[in-house]
């Protein structure tokens, strides 16, 4: 198998191979975080982070692995990194990170991460490694921002805490829509995003049997 | 070694703990004094938000940042107060520096049970000792701030109600950490919101919590319309968690001894303000403790 190229594996995930809409991966806390654009962003960038390095970090060892426990070894690091990353947002940005609350935890059980571990780093060098990571990281932080904007913008007449749309019930004429607040919306707005993909890129479309 | 024989397992499994754990636990420590300056300096700044002197958004004035909250919370003074006297506890019998609040409501030492009619709040047990800020103007009392919280849908809320020196009239209210569904009970941080609260009456009488949140908007001309702030809409359960938490707080089993306290503090001053007594729209008002705890 011949090697990808740098450019292959950073850019590839963001619309050929989605972490999200193609191999439906990291759905929770797609639903969970995107209801602000503020907090999308950050959860993006701590998964960038994060995913960056531990796809490093396991390719770096990866002749050493002993394969029984390769998961759990992963795993430890993966879960390392992120309470790092948690404790980072805590001092520099304690605002997002109240918001955040349980999710940036939660990054330890986020499937892509574990996934890129085990799928591409543990066979590839550390450098096209970590930028697999990232590159499949800002496929998850495109979508995560977009549904964020979407569900901020409609959802509460807001960007990024600022008013857009004046709601009516401060004197203005918008009415928001509440169902954007909540988590299923973004099953929708991720499903009408696959959607708009696939027609665009017919060759992600799953084919029966 | 070969890679998967059991030595070389263990070695490995140990050093990626013993590099995980050094990594762990030295940003934890590293980052320890600055974490603790952030969560010293939002509970400063929702005091102050409480009180009205921090403006969030530029509505209300000039808009302040976290650089003017040291300067703004110099006017603002701690006391650690027992909740079952309401007296201002001595600092040889606990140091108010060392003290939670939140660790001492979980440890069975430091807190009392509420019985369960009681426990509108639905917190269980409450600490003994709580701080409250008192703001003071002159050498007179302007408003005090007390901690307030209590579940809503999904989660305890916690929060601050500032109260004016009559000990009735609410000066502002903020809650500064929940996880409400944000825009439906989230919209509990909404300024817009908050500032219904603002000049309404917690008492009807003293010692009488009459302060509620109603389902949807207040009747124009009720009888209780001061005693009475607008629900949030879609947010049914969160809003009536408001109302339970910020009524416990105010009662018997909350501040209610200290701002006994504070009421003859200051009408042994003072002859009674207009304020003091129940107004005409408050004689309406049940009375619902016979014989109730006003001194």
């Amino acid at each position: 198998m011949a090697e990808p190229s740098a450019k292959e594996v950073l850019f590839a995930p963001i619309f050929n191979n989605n972490p999200i809409t193609v191999q439906v991966l990291g759905i929770c806390s797609a639903l969970a975080v995107t209801t602000k654009l503020e907090t999308s962003v950050a959860m993006a960038l701590s998964v960038i982070v994060v995913l960056g390095f531990s796809s490093a970090a396991v390719s770096l060892i990866r002749n050493h692995i002993p394969s029984s426990i390769r998961i759990i070894v992963q795993m430890t690091i993966i879960a390392s990194l992120v309470i790092v990353v948690d404790q980072f947002l805590k001092a520099y940005a304690y605002e997002a990170s109240k918001q955040l609350s349980v999710f940036v935890g939660l990054i330890i059980t986020n499937c892509i991460v574990m996934g890129r571990a085990e799928a591409f780093a543990m066979k590839k060098p550390p450098m096209l490694s970590a930028l697999d990571g990232i590159g499949t990281a800002l496929g998850y932080s495109f979508i995560l921002i977009l549904v964020g904007f979407i569900r901020e913008l409609f959802g509460s007449g807001k960007l990024w805490g600022h008013e857009i749309l004046q709601l009516i019930k401060d004197g203005g004429w918008y009415e928001p829509n509440g169902l954007l607040l909540l988590p299923p919306s973004a099953f929708f707005i991720i499903g009408l995003i696959i959607w708009v993909l696939r027609i665009w890129k017919p060759e992600q479309v799953e084919h029966e049997g | 070694m070969p890679r998967d024989s059991i030595s070389h397992t263990l070695l490995v499994a140990t050093v990626l703990c013993v590099v995980c754990s050094v990594l762990v636990s030295g940003s934890a420590v590293g980052l320890r004094d600055r974490q603790e300056a952030n969560k010293l300096l939002d509970q400063q700044k929702n005091v102050l938000i409480a009180a009205g002197l921090f403006h969030e958004d530029s509505s209300q004035g000039e808009k302040n940042t976290n650089a003017d909250i040291p300067r703004l919370f110099e006017s603002v003074e701690r006391e650690l107060i027992d909740l079952n006297t309401g007296e201002i506890l001595d600092s040889a019998e606990v140091d108010p520096n060392l003290y939670n609040p939140r660790t001492a409501a979980k440890d069975p030492k430091q807190s009392v049970s509420i019985p369960a009619d009681e426990d509108l709040a639905g917190i269980h047990r409450r600490e003994k000792y709580a701080f409250v800020f008192v703001i003071n103007k002159g050498d007179q009392i302007d408003q005090v701030v007390l901690p307030i919280y209590g579940k809503g849908l999904w989660s305890t809320l916690y929060g601050f109600l500032a109260l004016d020196s009559d000990t009735t009239t609410v000066r502002g209210i903020t809650f500064y950490e929940h996880a409400e569904t944000p825009g439906l009970g989230g919209e509990i941080e909404n300024p817009h919101w908050k500032a219904l609260w603002n000049g309404k009456k917690a008492f009807a009488e003293p010692g009488e919590v009459a302060i509620e949140v109603v389902k949807g908007a207040v009747p124009e001309n009720s009888s209780k319309a001061n005693h009475q702030i607008d629900g949030l809409s879609g947010a049914t359960i969160t809003s009536r968690g408001v109302s339970n938490l910020v009524r416990f707080w105010l009662g018997p089993e909350g501040f209610g001894p200290y701002l006994r306290k504070l009421r003859k503090g200051a009408s042994a001053g003072k002859t009674p303000g207009p304020s003091d007594l129940p107004g005409p729209s408050d004689v309406t008002y049940q009375r619902r403790r016979a014989g109730g705890e006003h001194g």
